[in-house]
């Protein structure tokens, strides 16, 4: 057992998989095992593009027990910030890669007597690793699979060749078939829990839909990576380190301190673990607060401030750094 | 190089006594004069002097044989020390890979693990097990994995779960606690199961640890140290026999401090586990006597002035009201007043 | 002295009719009847449709509680003779429940940790359970030294039914076992132990 963190690996295969999608296998560069993980896990790939250096979560979908190599899709994003069409179009198999330690912000829970899984387009790449694992430990699992067409969604047919059409069930949106989720939702054993990854629209309406049907919170489990929103620039402040720093439209405030050498505590970068929660001294405009993290009351207190996805609306803000 | 395990008892007849060696390597928990709670979490990587407890991921000390046999005659008497979840049987597995492959990496003129695939096997020869099995399944080993291997492992061991955003202590084997019970304590969650600790709530330090603990990573261990005071070497401090260890606090003279009164050091480390997402609490306890701790003399300036200047509620909570002065007294012999330098290790 | 400030202690926040719930399970013991003739009283009977009651009178068999609940018209109602015997049922209804049903529970702190205890053991969370603390304030209390369980437990100390232990009861709640600790009080000087004080009447 070695104390590690980051992870050199090597690109070792590039597929297209679907319209759009592609997979990433990575292993280590001076060879060895990468740690196991679990299912709902992600990594912080680190790309080193020309002079920018760009880090964003993508979730696991391999085996968690194959410590031979990672793998990750991911979906060309039109508008994209720069990770996807880098890992797109400029990334080559023998390329080297820094990721991080696996983290999981989407477990499954262990107790449930019943998994019920609801995917949208890429959101399907948590459950592929969820459903490797449910099966070694004989969970009960279902999965609904929301696609646009046939041809974008990835995967589906080797899910249902795996685990059977009754447990792997597809939605087409061109072929107006959408997930029954009323239905779905209607008839299911205490006990059972809801997972659901995709869009934020399908997420909200999915946990919407399930609120009024009566399930409790504790049994409902969503994620949504959120890309840091464009914003107009602005400038950050560090009160302790007496420095100011720019940052543009396309860059969130983590992004411009690591370009500038500043480095600050993260591990989703989504707004979603709490662990960039940084304190604001002073802000000149608003805070616009994107992160899942922040309660209601600590938002509106303008006192704290997510940096991996966070804004301002002023010119200025100094943060206690 | 090999350990000499010692023949020694932590029950009736008292015979454990630490070597030279195992005083200096001794975790002290007081890296000042004064102590409070506190968060004191660092990064779990090798530290300290030669040999110090802080070398290895995983400690193995010259007291193993003899603890693992007080661990076995404990779980004979109450088997509920050790007990499981049904949904932590992955977190299970975890913590058998994880205490194998550091014993084994730590020590291997002691420990062998072979993996070939699923099929490993598992040589553990201080005491005499070779044992094949296959890794995730339960039924080609003789117990449960958590509690075969922490039959095999220094310390008490708590898995946590980690659920909505909070920390459920789901399973464990506790016999050498300070005083707080498994059986009634499991199922709880981080500030239930911390409920009775005074002061520590008020001044934040659960809500603290708490936010920290849900963003430990893989691969990042972190450990902290935590101390109380036990009379006579006994390692099962458990409320289920608190009416037959807590005479013995009535017992302490100025004749006998140096011989009954030991100073009892938790080191604790935490680990998130892989498949299970969990965290392995693991929580070491090793004693040391008043005679033996004087024998450093930078902790024995620093111990009685920790002692003297303890704040009520802890003398309270840890039980040391009714033998407190007497040691403070004994300690004051070897207190000069000189300044102690800072950090925990020797001089 | 009674360690007091203690975090286990349970938060009962009270029944709440949740008009999403498809369904309402109410488990409830003697007072706790109450709870739900308050629902009544603050929300209308509309959820009764929807509602199966068990129900064991236990301490407040005078009270005649029982013909109030039955008086409601839920969709089903059950007087249980015992406790163990309404859990029992419980249990078989648990397992043949669906996701949207809302189990509630009230009554004495002893009979509330019992039934959550059922419903753990078909994947519920303690926390999505609707439960409101009716009656007897006495407690259930586990001995930690014989695990021996003695119920209604007014004062501290008290000894315990099984090993006749004086025992100190802590603040220190297990969901699991649904019962206090007590811990022997004269373990240092046997013998020593301080008059039991009614703390839980």
């Amino acid at each position: 057992m070695t104390i590690n963190t980051e992870m050199k690996v090597r690109v070792t295969e590039i597929r297209q998989v679907a319209d759009k999608v592609k997979r990433f296998r990575f292993e280590r560069a001076g060879g060895g095992p990468m740690p196991v993980f679990s299912g709902g896990a992600h990594v912080i790939v680190s790309m080193r593009d020309g002079k920018a250096l760009r880090r964003n979560p993508y979730s696991l979908m391999s085996s968690p027990e194959d410590t031979k190599g990672y793998e990750i899709s991911v979906l060309r994003v039109e508008n994209s910030r720069g990770g996807s069409a880098f890992l797109h179009e400029k990334l080559k198999e023998g390329d080297e890669l820094v990721l991080s330690q696996p983290v999981n912000l989407f477990p499954f829970d262990q107790r449930g007597k019943k998994h019920i899984m609801m995917a949208g387009g890429i959101g399907i790449t948590p459950f592929i690793a969820m459903m490797e694992q449910m099966e070694r430990g004989g969970k009960a699992f279902e999965l609904y699979y929301a696609v646009r067409t046939r041809s974008h969604g990835a995967y589906w047919k080797e899910l249902q060749q795996r685990y059977g059409a009754h447990r792997v069930k597809i939605y087409c949106d061109a072929e107006k078939l959408f997930i029954p989720v009323g239905k779905i939702l209607a008839n299911q054993p205490l006990g059972t829990h809801l997972y659901v990854c995709g869009p934020a629209g399908m997420i909200n309406g999915v946990l919407g839909k399930a609120s009024e049907l009566g399930w409790p919170r504790q049994n409902l489990h969503a994620e949504e990576f959120l890309a840091p929103p464009p914003g107009k620039a602005f400038q950050v402040r560090l009160a302790k380190s007496n420095r100011a720093i720019d940052v543009a439209p396309h860059q969130s405030i983590l992004e411009a301190l690591e370009a500038n050498g500043v480095d600050a505590p993260y591990l989703c970068r989504g707004g979603a673990c709490g662990q960039c929660e940084t304190g604001v001294v002073s802000c000149d405009g608003g805070l616009e607060h994107n992160d899942h993290f922040l309660e209601p009351d600590e938002k509106a207190s303008g006192k704290k401030i997510m940096i991996c996805v966070s804004r301002i609306t002023g010119n200025a803000v100094t943060l206690d750094l | 190089m090999n350990i000499t395990f010692r023949n020694e008892t932590f029950r009736d007849d008292y015979t454990f006594r630490n070597s030279p060696g195992a005083i200096r390597r001794f975790p002290f928990p007081f890296h000042e004069d004064k102590y409070m709670y506190s968060v004191n979490m660092e990064p779990h990587v090798p530290a300290g002097p030669d040999g110090h407890a802080y070398n290895k991921p995983i400690d193995v000390d010259e007291h193993y044989l003899a603890e693992m046999d007080d661990r076995a005659k404990v779980l004979k008497e109450d088997p509920l020390r050790y007990q499981a979840l049904p949904h932590m049987m992955a977190a299970q597995w975890d913590t058998l890979e994880l205490l194998m492959e550091a014993q084994a990496a730590g020590y291997p003129g002691h420990f062998t693990l072979e993996k070939n695939g699923d099929q490993w096997r598992w040589i553990n020869r201080p005491m005499g097990i070779d044992q094949a099995f296959t890794f995730g399944d339960a039924s080609t080993l003789p117990m449960e994995p958590l509690e075969f291997i922490t039959r095999q492992a220094q310390g008490d061991f708590v898995i946590v779960d980690q659920r909505d955003g909070q920390l459920w202590c789901d399973a464990g084997m506790v016999t050498t606690q300070a005083d707080w019970s498994l059986d009634f304590d499991i199922g709880m969650n981080f500030h239930e199961w911390h409920g009775p600790v005074p002061l520590a709530h008020e001044i934040g330090v659960f809500d603290r640890a708490l936010k920290f603990l849900l963003n430990l990573q893989q691969g990042k261990p972190v450990r902290r140290l935590n101390w109380t005071m036990t009379i006579n070497p006994r390692l099962d401090t458990s409320p289920e026999n608190y009416h037959k260890w807590g005479p013995d606090r009535a017992t302490v003279t100025p004749e006998n401090v140096g011989d009954k009164v030991h100073l009892r050091c938790e080191l604790q480390s935490l680990w998130r586990l892989p498949r299970s997402n969990a965290i392995l609490f693991v929580i070491r306890c090793y004693l040391i006597k008043m005679e033996e701790l004087v024998t450093v003399p930078k902790w024995a300036r620093r111990f009685h002035r920790v002692l003297r200047g303890l704040p009520p509620e802890l003398v309270d909570y840890k039980g040391l009201t009714r033998y407190r002065p007497t040691t403070v007294e004994w300690l004051s012999k070897f207190d000069d007043g000189l300044p102690t330098s800072p950090g925990i290790y020797p001089e | 002295m009674l360690v007091a400030g203690i975090k286990s202690r349970p938060v009962y926040g009270g029944l709440n009719i949740d008009r999403h719930a498809m369904r309402h399970l109410f488990a409830l013991e003697g007072e706790g009847a109450l709870a739900v003739l308050d629902q009544v009283k603050a929300v209308g009977p509309d959820f009764l449709k929807h509602a199966d009651i068990l129900y064991a009178a236990s301490g407040s068999k005078d009270q005649e509680h029982d013909r109030k609940l039955a008086a409601l018209g839920a969709d089903t109602f059950w007087l249980a003779p015992t406790i163990p015997v309404l859990l029992n049922r419980l249990n078989v209804m648990l397992g043949q429940a669906h996701m949207g049903a809302h189990i509630h529970l009230a009554g004495t702190e002893g009979f509330i940790g019992q039934a959550q205890q059922v419903a753990m053991n078909h994947g519920v969370d303690p926390a999505s359970l609707h439960t409101e603390h009716r009656g007897s304030t006495a407690r259930r209390v586990q001995c930690v030294h014989c695990k021996g369980i003695t119920d209604n437990v007014t004062t501290s100390p008290y000894a315990c039914s099984a090993c006749g232990l004086s025992l100190l009861v802590r603040d220190h709640y297990s969901r699991r076992l649904g019962a206090f600790q007590g811990v022997c009080i004269d373990a240092e000087e046997p013998g020593s132990a301080p008059k039991p004080e009614e703390l839980f009447p």
